[in-house]
């Protein structure tokens, strides 16, 4: 009589699973280069290429779900799971529910802690098959937290020459004996939980509050995000302070809020795009313009869309082609001291989605013919509508493509992501004169990529491919302009790329090869 | 009937009652009320009143203030006149401490015909009405909106734009204050209009049936009420100064908003401070000596109302340790508070914060009362008491005429479960036996959203049912499915029924959501009337209310047996 309608799940009983293998291919540099470590598995064999880790990932529950909060954790790290075995219960916006693992094995870690949430498709666990792999599991759980630090607060440890340095990731340093007895971090609660969401180590932050404490805004700062606005005006107590109380204590670098203005806080994805860009400003970027004819790559693409490929799948594989000659372009500097060649390409998309800006990615795009790579290409747009791109199908893109020719725009620069060494900006094309290899001059439109790719409807929210067609004369052309990374893409290399390029658009045949 | 009839006339004739209330409203409280042996009690009642009014003017031996009733100051100077115990009473009844407890028996005294009179050491109205629930509420009112002003998310849902919402400390803390003004003279008002006498000083047991007002007034009363509540508790080794070490005495007064501060105790007192107090900018933390927050909640109550309540505001807590110190800010130094492990006693951690609040629960005040005086020993500081309330001696043995009701037995240290014990006693002492059924009393967390439970948690009823040997069933549903609660935007919140499948009888309801406080009642109700799952299936709920989400709960429940008592006959209108 166990009362069969008691269910686990708050609302219903729904219970969804979520789990996907890791091949070490596709895994992020950072992870890949941790999960190798040679120094942290000694005993063990150091030719194992395959490891059985998958990852546990944060299921969409329902359509509009965008992330997901952490319940609790069913299963604590270290437990046997077998398939089909409820392990994390998931709030969405409607209901709080199971999530089953598909596979046996061993939950070797916890990703995202009770409590904390996770966007959909982010990995929340690892789930290892055996026990030798739970260490693996960790030390990858540990190298996922760890990334995202701004290079800033956290100064990175000399090059660990130990075996034991990287292991041990998880656990805070002990206590550093300093003169006058052990130096306590005295943090309040909100700083200790921003330091936490912006995974800011709380040690590094220096405190600026009463006795030196560490103060929210301290943690904001090491993060470098813009401080929120602070809670209330309590009026009454400034009275001690200030003989006229009338007037709230407002931070003083912000100016005063002209009367009559609204502020709307940054979304999610607002606020990654807010830092993303004000990351980009520790890369040393400049850019280099390029004119390119597109005649032949409009009639090319008239030909093919029939058949259903998309002018981002020409463009995209354009770049791809480019990029396999001139490897440096696509690669990029992580930590100011090396060069890291991606293997793949993966070319970013900039796409506007409603109220915001992501980069879908076309993985391989060198590799994957045109059809394919619209099909693929339509299926991202498809999710990105509804926010259910995976993580590793936004944050993957090795150069990234942004074209603003469908709203007329001739030219502009694009601001380099984080973590990639160059970005394409795309005009219109535009008839212009020019003056061919006899001599004459002739009407031509500066390049094509007007035809350029999606955009959403704005007042819709639902995004939608639309072609905007210029008209051309004889020949189009078209001001392709590319950010770059000095540190470790040169002008002469960009130029040659882009150079490669322009031959790949004005001879459009190899695209559909 | 006749015999209860003679029952009832026998104490009566064996004492003299003093006199009416100078009204009738006793009288006419009895002609409406629908108990039928009250009735007949009643009809006795009134003769001997009348004669008493003739002995008041003909030999009254109390001197009696100009003022009349409406007047506090009663000398009485029956003390010479008689030994001990005294053959003829000041009073029916004396109950010392007008709290809420103090006020609603003695309310209920006056309608059961009883000479009333109660004892004030301090002001009426007591804990919950100057330092307690009342100026909590008007707080927490105010934390509600802040709240709603700030969730810049909610407000967007709602269509709504707000800009900067701001608040006045000394405006807030005059809300709180006026309110509790306010209630307390209704309360001195409600008892005054219905001729209960207020008599003002320290009240201190004498003896049997004896006792001394203030200095030098002493009353004598047939029956005797203790109901001298509570006081904060605070544990050894912490300085409370007032201003930085606070009780929730000082931090009703919000004289100050500090930044952070530490909160120690995470039952209602201190969950209800740390919603004013985030809600007012503070950043808070918990110490509590058990292993998990909000200990006293129904499990998977109290975790959901960590998820709202705790985890996304800005709180955090350490728990399994006590606060063994802690020192006030002074000299430029911050509070500092000294940690152990609850278990091991090794210590722990050092806080440093800008005030600390004392919520560690409350302890029961006796002081002065004269516990000795009639061979009475406080149990862990509270007064022994049967479940009738009645008070046992050093001895166990039971001490005639002397009642304990409120915080100071320890009970159930709620408001309303003082009020409750106390009407039931008057009933007692007028005759008819009643046994407050406890597991009825509901209780209420006023945090946003809040909480309210009754009758049993889940672990308690399991552990019931394994004892009885009888199933236990659990339902649930979520205000998400409510219209009322997401037409507020206020989805989060689950309803919990635990229950006995085989009979429908109602072992504890916990609520947690919108109005959870004022939801409760449907439940308890039920629990207090006996009514059984199984026929609530069949009351009608206004739609769309909150009161849905009950509606839903009880017909979720599976009860196996049949209707076991029919909804009473319809009344054709």
């Amino acid at each position: 009589m166990a009362s069969p309608f008691v269910s686990r799940a708050l609302l219903s009983s729904t219970s969804l699973s979520f789990s996907s293998s890791l091949s070490s291919t596709s895994l992020p540099p950072h992870i890949r280069s941790s999960s190798s470590f040679p120094a942290k598995s000694p005993r063990r064999r150091v030719l194992t290429v395959r490891s059985k880790i998958r990852e546990i990932f944060m299921p969409a529950l329902s359509s509009t779900m965008t992330e997901g909060k952490i319940v609790s954790w069913i299963k604590s790290e270290g437990d046997i799971l077998s398939k089909g075995e409820s392990v994390v219960v998931v709030e969405s916006d409607k209901a709080d529910m199971d999530v089953e693992t598909f596979y046996d094995g061993i939950l070797a870690a916890i990703v995202v802690p009770e409590g904390e949430s996770a966007p959909v498709g982010a990995p929340i666990g690892l789930l290892a098959e055996t026990e030798e792999e739970v260490a693996e599991a960790r030390a990858k759980a540990a190298s996922k937290s760890a990334p995202s630090t701004p290079a800033s607060v956290t100064p990175s440890p000399p090059p660990a020459t130990s075996t034991t340095a990287p292991a041990i990731a998880q656990t805070p340093p002990p206590a550093q004996p300093v003169s006058d007895g052990p130096r306590k971090i005295v943090a309040t609660p909100y700083a200790k939980k921003l330091a936490k969401q912006h995974k800011v180590d709380i040690e590094s932050v220096v405190g600026t509050g009463p006795f030196g404490r560490i103060t929210p805004g301290d943690v904001e700062a090491a993060a470098g995000i813009t401080p929120s606005k602070s809670v209330g005006t309590n009026a009454g107590l400034n009275v001690a302070a200030e003989p006229a109380p009338t007037k709230p204590a407002t931070p003083a670098s912000a100016p005063p809020p002209i009367p009559g203005s609204t502020v709307v806080p940054f979304t999610t994805m607002q606020a990654a795009v807010s830092k993303n860009m004000l990351d980009s400003l520790s890369v040393p970027t400049f850019r280099v313009g390029y004119p390119v004819i597109t005649d032949a790559f409009d009639a090319l693409y008239e030909k093919v869309k029939p058949k259903g490929v998309t002018m981002t799948a020409l463009l995209a594989k354009a770049a791809a082609m480019a990029l396999v000659q001139h490897p440096v372009v696509n690669a990029a500097c992580k930590d100011g001291k090396n060069f890291t060649y991606n293997s793949s390409v993966n070319i970013a998309v900039a796409v506007a989605i409603d109220g915001g800006l992501i980069t879908p990615v076309l993985q391989d795009a060198d590799k994957l013919d045109l059809y394919l790579l619209s099909e693929k290409w339509k299926e991202l747009v498809k999710k990105a509508r509804a926010k259910q791109l995976q993580p590793n199908e936004y944050n993957s893109g090795t150069f990234t493509l942004s074209n603003l020719g469908m709203f007329g725009v001739d030219r502009f620069d694009a601001i380099l992501p984080p973590g990639q060494g160059a970005i394409m900006a795309v005009g219109a094309s535009k008839p212009t004169v020019v003056t061919d290899a006899e001599g004459f001059f002739s009407v031509k439109s500066k390049m094509l990529l007007i035809h350029l790719v999606s955009c959403l409807d704005w007042k819709k929210g639902f995004l939608r491919m639309c072609h905007v067609h210029f008209p051309c004369f004889r020949d189009a052309f078209s001001e392709v302009n590319v950010t770059a990374d000095h540190r470790v893409i040169y002008g002469a290399d960009l130029a040659a790329f882009l150079q490669t390029f322009a031959k790949v658009i004005e001879n459009p045949e190899s695209l559909t090869l | 009937m006749q015999s209860s009839l003679t029952l009832s006339l026998a104490p009566q004739t064996s004492l003299t009652i003093p006199r009416s209330q100078g009204n009738s409203i006793g009288s006419l409280g009895f002609a409406s009320s629908s108990k039928p042996i009250n009735l007949r009690f009643c009809g006795l009642r009134r003769e001997a009143l009348g004669f008493s009014s003739i002995g008041q003017h003909s030999a009254s031996h109390r001197v009696r203030a100009p003022g009349g009733r409406a007047d506090k100051i009663v000398v009485s100077a029956s003390f010479s006149d008689n030994g001990s115990p005294p053959k003829s009473f000041d009073y029916d009844l004396l109950i010392i401490g007008a709290g809420v407890g103090g006020h609603g028996a003695a309310l209920h005294a006056v309608e059961k015909g009883l000479k009333t009179a109660i004892v004030e050491g301090d002001v009426v109205g007591g804990t919950c009405v100057n330092r307690g629930c009342v100026p909590s509420k008007a707080l927490l009112a105010v934390s509600g909106r802040m709240r709603e002003l700030q969730s810049e998310h909610h407000l967007k849902a709602l269509g709504l734009q707000v800009s900067a919402a701001g608040y006045d400390r000394q405006g807030v803390a005059d809300h709180a204050n006026n309110l509790a003004s306010k209630i307390r003279n209704n309360l001195t008002n409600s008892m005054k209009a219905i001729g209960v006498d207020i008599l003002t000083g320290v009240g201190t047991i004498l003896g049997p049936q004896k006792v001394k007002v203030g200095s030098d007034n002493v009353v004598t009363a047939k029956e005797i009420i203790i109901a001298t509540g509570s006081v904060p508790f605070v544990p050894k080794g912490i300085e409370v100064d007032g201003k930085t070490v606070i009780t929730s005495d000082h931090a009703l007064k919000l004289e100050f908003v500090p930044d952070w501060i530490a909160i120690v105790g995470s039952g209602y007192i201190g969950l209800e401070f740390s919603d004013v107090y985030t809600a007012l900018g503070s950043e808070v933390t918990f110490i509590e000596a058990l292993d998990q927050l909000m200990p006293g909640f129904d499990p998977e109550i109290g975790k959901l109302a960590q998820r709202v309540l705790i985890n996304p505001r800005k709180i955090d807590y350490h728990t399994g340790v006590f606060a063994t110190k802690i020192t006030p800010a002074k000299d430029g130094k911050p509070v500092t508070i000294e940690l152990i492990d609850a278990k091991t006693k090794e210590p722990k951690d050092t806080l440093e914060v800008d005030a600390a609040l004392i919520a560690t629960g409350r302890a029961p005040f006796t002081q002065g009362l004269g516990l000795d005086n009639i061979n009475v020993a406080t149990q862990r500081g509270f007064i022994p008491v049967d479940e009738r309330m009645r008070i046992t001696d050093a001895n166990g043995n039971l001490v005639p005429h002397l009642y304990c009701i409120g915080d100071a037995n320890g009970k159930m240290m709620l408001a309303h479960a003082a009020s409750a014990q106390g009407i039931s006693v008057v009933e007692q002492i007028t005759g008819r036996d009643h046994v407050l059924n406890h597991l009825s009393v509901p209780a209420a967390c006023f945090t946003h959203p809040e909480i309210s439970m009754v009758g049993l948690t889940e672990p308690q009823a399991r552990e019931k049912a394994e004892k009885e040997g009888f199933e236990v069933g659990i339902a649930k549903t979520s205000f998400k499915a409510n219209t009322k609660a997401l037409a507020e935007n206020e989805g989060e919140g689950l309803a919990k029924l635990i229950y006995r499948p085989d009979n429908g009888e109602i072992l504890g309801v916990h609520i947690f959501g919108l109005h959870a406080a004022d939801l409760i009642h449907e439940a308890s109700n039920a629990i207090a009337l006996g009514t059984r799952i199984q026929d609530l299936q069949f009351a009608v709920h206004a739609h769309p209310t909150l009161s849905e989400v009950l509606d839903e709960l009880f017909k979720s429940a599976k009860v196996k047996g049949h209707v076991s008592s029919p909804v009473s006959e319809p009344i054709a209108v």
